[in-house]
């Protein structure tokens, strides 16, 4: 299909700057995930792509061609909206037609692609219909449908799934999975959702104040986040974070004693020098461990459970009264106001500096359990 | 929610050569206007200051400021300016305020009440001059008219309203014009205002004159403000009604700024004099509109 | 007790809200209806309210030479007005709803301010300038006058309307390779009939019933139905059956284009302030 290349990409609105410099290649068929909380660009880069905005500085290659100064449509892509943006004066059917009709495809072409894309996404009975009397769902498939007929080299979509209800969005979650494998086309998708973006993606882009954080498949994010904002930003329930103290430090591992006393031993390199500073030690809710233990052990009072049948959230507060969150298989027996002992796995525990950048880790992949 | 606002006029504001071809597509529409707007008013301002008669040649020339001059030591022009002040204010008054509480006499539940506001906002959509000459013949005259008749009808002499009371009658006349004006936007005002702030008025033990005062009078400010401007400038330059039924008269006893510039310029001749009075009728439009508009502008959505 | 007293309630409101509209309604009914009882009829003292009714008033207007001309030229001065008007705001209102710019905002206010010109204030200078370039007593001078006046309105009311449009749906177009006229004409536009027709309406109306450029830019040759009616002030002129079938053609079609589209016409008359 096509690769897309974004060079030092800016953009400036008045005197603001939006997008600081992002440099970003995505290869052929990859479907890429851009990530963040609302503002962070990821639209804004999005549709500097798709050539709904100027390109303030940086260049945009598609398939090696540089493409600024092309219209939307000579870049060979198309885009899903938020909004879905349906014509609603235009039936299913004419929704489908207007692009090819605007790009003078012969009619019995057009016919052809539009039924068999209406074939796909299972729209056959609704060509008549109006967007107006579509639920959801079916607007989103015509959505995707306009896209898809104009056969794009790249397909964008701008967090599609936002106006569904939850259980539709996981239906419709893998149905656009399945459809891209499928289809095989290179696509960037905009969400502020970092469960569709580790469903989904092959790589994700984490943006943060129109900067790129990190760029990685989603067990690389999940496993080792760069920093404080990504390790933040994947995982559900979000990482813990407790303020400690490294007290010594190896070229493999380090011991941090965190607000409470308690010293813990977290396998992170290169904290030789930073014995005496501040550190903020992560740990994520479904690492912590329940029960005994003769290392870096912690206890506390279990304020609140969450059930949540397949698992449970316990909410405790530490001693020097700081909330952790443990994750714990649903059928766990405890209650609120129960005093808990609990581990940090060392190799599970991440570690960052005072500019919130995480040390180095021996691995990079996903590390045994 | 405020994110996605911000979003979306950053999108408004992006669009590829959103410079250019906006300007070219504005461009005809604010020429257009801008001569409209200029060049008539450039040549009122001077005429102004020239000895011009239609029908007299031989006057011609610079006349400094005495168009002016004798306008202003001119009975006549103070006794259209107090006429163009009673009939302004006095149909604000009561368009305003009769708008206000019709406004909220409509928005009550009653049967037949959508043709009952349909009955009470269609004077606004007769034009002028058939409302004049309606009040004036079917009307008012003093001897065919209804208004006569019932008169009659009770014991009493029918009254030539329109030469006893000329300038009354005429603002009398104008104000059946524009109330219904004021109780269209008044009313769409009124049904805008939330029903849960209404209930919670109630709730909180509000009866109906509190909740006129503090619910729903501030929640028509903006649209009384609205009102007050379109009308002001539609006020200011009264002529129809005045043209057919008085003709300005009895002698100058009805008319108002605007008719004297029609008197002076098309029954007179005198372009310079009425120019005169045109810069002072467009300056009087501005002190008028001027805070006005400020406090409208406010409230656009742009 | 309380239903009791509820229902008195809205008893009392319900026959104030009669009374008022009835009372507001009663000179157009009046006029109605005295078109419909001949010249005789129509100046009988007591007024009658039950007579035969005659069409004898509406064959007299209908006879007299110039009634066609002078509906023909209300019809195209209100439509040529509006058309014009139409092809310059269109444009206008999608540059400022859809590509606006620092200027954006005081462009329209200054739009605005033009609507603030008494013209009394300019009668002089375009009155000379129409006699001048032969457009006086014209309905083609009565149209530009017309379009000019309500040139700020159609642009004010299509942006409110254009505003609304959500923008997506026209970048959809442009990705599916619409170019600006194509995204105007067959994306757009569509989606903006009802607001366009709305405008349309209004400036029609506000044509129809404009009297002051009517009575002073025409006379016999050019002269709308506002300035029509005006020729039946003549005290001799007393001829109510007559004037009251002549006011009932030229009020009917505007009345009733105002009854349907009140809601669009209140925004279009406060500048979209008050929807």
């Amino acid at each position: 299909m096509a690769t897309v290349e974004l060079k030092s990409i800016r953009k400036t609105y008045t005197s603001e700057e939006i997008i600081k410099g992002v440099d970003l290649s995505i290869e052929s068929k990859e479907f890429v995930v851009f990530v963040g909380p609302s503002g962070c660009g990821k639209s804004t880069l999005l549709r500097m792509i798709a050539g709904l905005e100027d390109i303030s500085s940086g260049d945009l290659l598609i398939d090696g061609r540089r493409v600024n100064d092309l219209a939307p449509a000579e870049r060979g892509l198309a885009m899903v909206f938020q909004s879905y943006a349906l014509y609603p004066h235009m039936n299913v059917y004419q929704n489908m037609e207007f692009g090819l009709k605007l790009a003078k495809t012969p009619e019995a072409e057009r016919r052809e692609k539009i039924m068999a894309v209406a074939r796909t996404l299972q729209l056959e009975n609704y060509l008549k219909h109006k967007p107006g009397q579509l639920s959801g769902g079916q607007r989103q498939r015509v959505a995707i449908g306009r896209a898809i007929v104009r056969n794009p080299k790249v397909f964008l979509f701008d967090e599609p799934l936002s106006n569904l209800d939850a259980s539709l969005r996981g239906q419709m979650r893998v149905e656009l999975a399945t459809l891209h494998r499928r289809l095989g086309a290179t696509t960037i998708y905009v969400t502020h959702d970092q469960i569709e973006a580790m469903t989904m993606a092959d790589k994700i882009v984490v943006l943060q104040k129109g900067i790129v954080e990190q760029v990685g498949s989603p067990l690389e994010l999940y496993d080792c986040p760069r920093n404080l904002f990504v390790a933040k930003f994947i995982g559900s329930p979000p990482m813990n974070f407790l303020p400690g103290t490294v007290i010594a430090a190896s070229e493999e591992q380090a011991r941090v004693r965190l607000a409470s006393g308690q010293e813990i031993v977290v396998v992170a390199g290169g904290a030789q020098g930073l014995i005496g500073a501040a550190v903020t030690l992560g740990v994520r809710p479904e690492h912590v461990r329940l029960g005994h233990a003769v290392e870096n052990r912690g206890s506390g009072q279990v304020e609140l459970v969450e059930y949540l049948g397949s698992a449970a959230h316990l909410h405790v507060r530490m001693q020097d009264g700081a909330l952790l969150v443990i994750q714990t298989e649903g059928g766990v027996r405890v209650h609120a106001d129960d005093a808990v002992t609990f581990s940090f796995p060392a190799e599970r525990c991440h570690l960052f500096n005072s500019e919130g950048v995480a040390l180095h880790r021996r691995s990079s992949g996903r590390m045994a359990a | 929610m405020s994110a996605v606002t911000t979003a979306s006029q950053h999108h408004r504001k992006a669009a590829i050569g959103a410079g250019a071809s906006g300007a070219l597509m504005l461009a005809p529409a604010v020429f257009v206007l801008l001569v409209w707007s200029v060049v008539p008013l450039v040549l009122t301002l001077w005429y102004s200051f020239q000895n011009y008669n239609l029908v007299d040649p031989t006057l011609h020339g610079f006349a400094g400021v005495n168009n002016y001059w004798y306008l202003l030591s001119d009975p006549d022009f103070l006794q259209s300016l107090l006429n163009t002040a009673i009939l302004v204010i006095g149909v604000l008054v009561i368009s305003v305020g009769g708008g206000t509480l019709l406004a909220v006499l409509y928005d009550q539940e009653f049967v037949g009440r959508g043709v009952a506001r349909v009955l009470v906002i269609s004077p606004f959509f007769v034009m002028p001059t058939v409302s004049a000459l309606l009040w004036k013949n079917l009307m008012l005259h003093p001897i065919y008219g209804v208004y006569s008749w019932m008169m009659r009808a009770v014991g009493l002499t029918p009254i030539d309203w329109l030469q006893r009371f000329p300038m009354l009658t005429v603002m009398m006349i104008v104000a059946w014009e524009w109330l219904p004006f004021a109780v269209l936007i008044l009313l769409t005002a009124v049904q805008s205002l939330d029903a849960e702030q209404k209930e919670a008025a109630l709730l909180d033990g509000a009866g109906p004159v509190a909740r006129f005062f503090h619910i729903v009078l501030p929640h028509l400010s903006r649209a009384i403000a609205v009102v007050i401007m379109i009308e002001t400038i539609y006020l200011l330059t009264i002529f129809a009604e005045i043209m057919v039924t008085t003709a300005g008269g009895p002698g100058v006893a009805s008319t108002n700024l605007a008719y004297l510039i029609y008197s002076r310029a098309l029954l007179q001749f005198d372009v310079g004099g009425a120019s005169a009075g045109g810069v002072i009728a467009i300056v009087i439009a501005n002190i008028a509109a001027a805070f006005l508009v400020r406090a409208v502008a406010r409230h656009l959505e742009v | 007790m309380a239903g009791q007293r509820a229902r008195g309630k809205s008893l009392v409101i319900a026959a104030v809200g009669w009374v008022v509209a009835i009372w507001i309604f009663f000179p157009i009914f009046w006029m109605f209806l005295t078109s419909f009882k001949g010249e005789a009829g129509a100046i009988a003292t007591p007024p009658r309210l039950f007579f035969v009714p005659t069409l004898e008033s509406y064959h007299e207007v209908f006879q007299r030479a110039n009634y066609w001309r002078v509906t023909f030229n209300t019809l195209g001065v209100s439509i040529g007005a509006t058309v014009v008007a139409l092809l310059f705001s269109i444009p206008a209102a999608y540059a400022m709803a859809f590509l606006p710019g620092k200027r954006t905002r005081g462009t329209l206010l200054w739009m605005l301010s033009t609507r603030m010109l008494p013209p009394v204030g300019v009668l002089v200078p375009i009155y000379l300038i129409a006699r001048n370039t032969h457009l006086l007593d014209t309905v083609t001078g009565l149209a530009l006058v017309d379009m000019f006046t309500n040139m700020p309105i159609t642009v004010w009311m299509l942006y409110t309307f254009f505003r609304e449009i959500p923008v997506p749906i026209l970048e959809a177009g442009r990705m599916d390779g619409a170019n600006r006229w194509q995204e105007i004409t067959r994306v757009l536009l569509p989606l903006a009939t009802p607001g366009i027709a709305s405008t349309a309406l209004l400036s029609m109306i506000l044509c129809w019933n404009e009297a002051f450029w009517s009575l002073n830019l025409t006379s016999s040759n050019a002269a709308p139905l506002a300035a029509f009616i005006a020729s039946f002030s003549s005290p001799e002129g007393l001829f109510f059956g007559k004037l009251s079938a002549a006011s009932t053609l030229a009020v009917a079609p505007i009345l009733a284009f105002g009854w349907i589209s009140q809601k669009q016409l209140v925004r279009g008359l406060t500048f979209g302030a008050v929807k």
